[in-house]
């Protein structure tokens, strides 16, 4: 197990499995907020669910209707249990924050893997990485 | 960063979810920019209105937190709307994005914001102070308000302003602070400019080359508030500049060191070739002015402009509900209809869905809207002087 210190951007504590984007993530014309899948044309994880799982990606990008989809998903009950990434810019944060899902930063995301399991500690600011073949 | 014990109680929930998450927004917004503390801001500006931009998300947000009880407690008004609140249904604007915009309205309303639907805030009876720390967004408005009356405003989103309005403070960071609204590049104007439209792509030029940098502008002779609201709009589309100085012109601009400073140049051949480059479109379907919201000065131009003339093609002069009121009052209103155009109050081209209305051309006296219609509207687009879109659509 492998841990890595960020930064808490919207507190929480949960564990899961992860779901990675090498790609940085477009919420508004990304992700479906009524049924939690990637809807984005193209993107790496089209046609993948955010629901129940710890989303992991680089940054966000484009829109700011983005903060109101992330807080969509989460009022429709298809929200990630929490998103990890490498920063976290004002689109993403604003969109955590208001739902109240757990947010970290500053996490070296390259070096976890679709379906590790994490231990997100946002409060603490804290990921532990257990590799999904360990 | 620094908080009282007061805001450290908010942050743990004493106030409510509301208030913790719009406050723990704030929070973290300032650690992301480095600021020091919070300070109290005295008036608001929200952006995201139009259920185009907003969509279904931003609607069950907007209910959410409206049905929680949250209220503000600054002076906050609102930007443009999808549609005019009152006379949608003449316009003919599409009854299913009425009947959402309307839901929009009401949950902005419920949570105690004046529903006044302009990006004009300082026309319509929001005008803050020299100096006065402000939370707006609306990138023109915050232009209009940093760089024209001096007030300090970062460029917030609308989220963000409405966490400051029901908050009561913003962070303390960027253009609150002396020190970051210092020039950092000299516009030399040596175009000459009188119409609002050469404003607008003087605005355009220079926002591209600028990007969110702070210009100082020297050789601008004269220009009126609704010149400088079409240049700053301009600006703060093409680029993101929140933030301008005019030599001998704004409160500011005294103040200010430019020795050193890189020098960009704008002559009558850059305002001319940037016509012709915005002007995508051969002939219009629609004109529609007033972007941002136009003044009563303007709306009396363009009634003057039309009289005794007619109309063969749909005009739409955009300004703010309080505005309109005026012009109804002094018959402006009148002549431009008796011409056949409309005063539409409440929304503008840019967020309404003039694309499913028909509308594939729209001529336009504006930098900022020849800037975003080709993409947020998908129109074609025709930017000229006042005069010469007008004489494409009178007989």
């Amino acid at each position: 197990m492998e841990v890595f210190k960020g930064r808490a951007i919207s507190p929480g504590k949960v564990e899961g499995e992860s779901l990675v984007s090498k790609e940085p993530i477009g919420f508004y014309g990304g992700v479906d907020a009524k049924t939690g899948i990637f809807i984005e044309k193209g993107h790496e994880l089209e046609g993948k669910s955010v629901k129940g799982k710890i989303l992991v990606f680089p940054c966000g990008k484009g829109s700011t209707v983005g903060s109101y989809v992330i807080y969509g998903l989460a009022k429709n009950d298809q929200a990630p249990l929490a998103i990890v990434n490498k920063e976290t810019e004002t689109i993403v944060a604003t969109g955590v924050i208001l739902a109240g899902i757990p947010c970290i930063d500053g996490i070296p995301v390259e070096k976890i893997s679709t379906g590790d399991h994490l231990v997100v500690d946002a409060s603490a600011g804290t990921v532990s990485v257990t590799k999904k073949n360990q | 960063m620094y908080l009282t014990n007061a805001e450290e109680r908010i942050l743990s929930g004493q106030n409510g979810e509301v208030m913790e998450r719009m406050f723990r927004l704030l929070v973290r917004l300032g650690e992301i920019y480095g600021a020091d503390k919070m300070i109290p801001v005295s008036s608001a500006q929200v952006a995201g209105v139009s259920y185009k931009s907003i969509g279904d998300p931003g609607i069950e947000f907007l209910e959410d937190y409206a049905g929680k009880d949250a209220k503000v407690t600054i002076v906050t008004f609102l930007n443009p709307s999808g549609m005019d609140i009152e006379d949608w249904q003449k316009l003919n604007f599409p009854p299913g994005f009425a009947e959402k915009q309307l839901r929009i309205m009401n949950a902005f309303k419920k949570m105690g914001i004046v529903v006044s639907a302009t990006c004009t805030p300082y026309l319509a009876g929001n005008l803050p102070r020299f100096r006065e720390h402000i939370a707006w967004s609306e990138s023109s408005a915050i232009s209009f308000s940093n760089s024209i009356i001096g007030a300090r405003t970062n460029r917030e989103g609308g989220p963000s302003a409405l966490a400051a309005a029901l908050t009561g403070v913003t962070p303390n960071y960027g253009l609150h602070l002396d020190e970051n609204r210092k020039p950092q590049m000299v516009v030399e104007v040596s175009a000459n400019l009188e119409d609002s439209a050469d404003f607008g792509a003087v605005g355009y030029v220079v926002g591209k080359q600028v990007k969110n940098r702070i210009p100082y502008f020297k050789g601008i002779k004269d220009a009126d508030t609704d010149q400088l609201k079409a240049l700053g709009a301009a600006m703060a589309a093409s680029g993101a500049v929140a933030l301008y100085h005019i030599e001998g012109m704004t409160p500011e601009a005294h103040l200010m060191e430019t020795k050193g400073l890189e020098t960009l140049t704008v002559s009558d051949k850059n305002v001319e070739e940037t016509f012709s480059k915005l002007s995508t479109g051969k002939e219009a379907d629609i004109v529609i002015l007033g972007c941002p919201h136009s003044s009563l000065r303007e709306i009396m131009t363009v009634a003057r402009k039309l009289e005794g003339k007619k109309l063969n093609k749909p005009l739409w002069v955009c300004t703010s509900r309080m505005v309109k009121e005026a012009a109804n009052r002094m018959g402006f209103t009148q002549a431009i209809e008796a011409a056949g155009g409309k005063v539409v109050a409440d929304t503008c081209m840019v967020v309404s869905p003039i694309e499913d209305m028909g509308y594939k051309t729209t001529a336009v006296n504006s930098g900022k809207a020849a800037n975003y219609l080709p993409g947020f509207c998908k129109q074609s687009v025709i930017f000229g002087r006042l005069d010469n879109i007008l004489a494409q659509v009178t007989e």
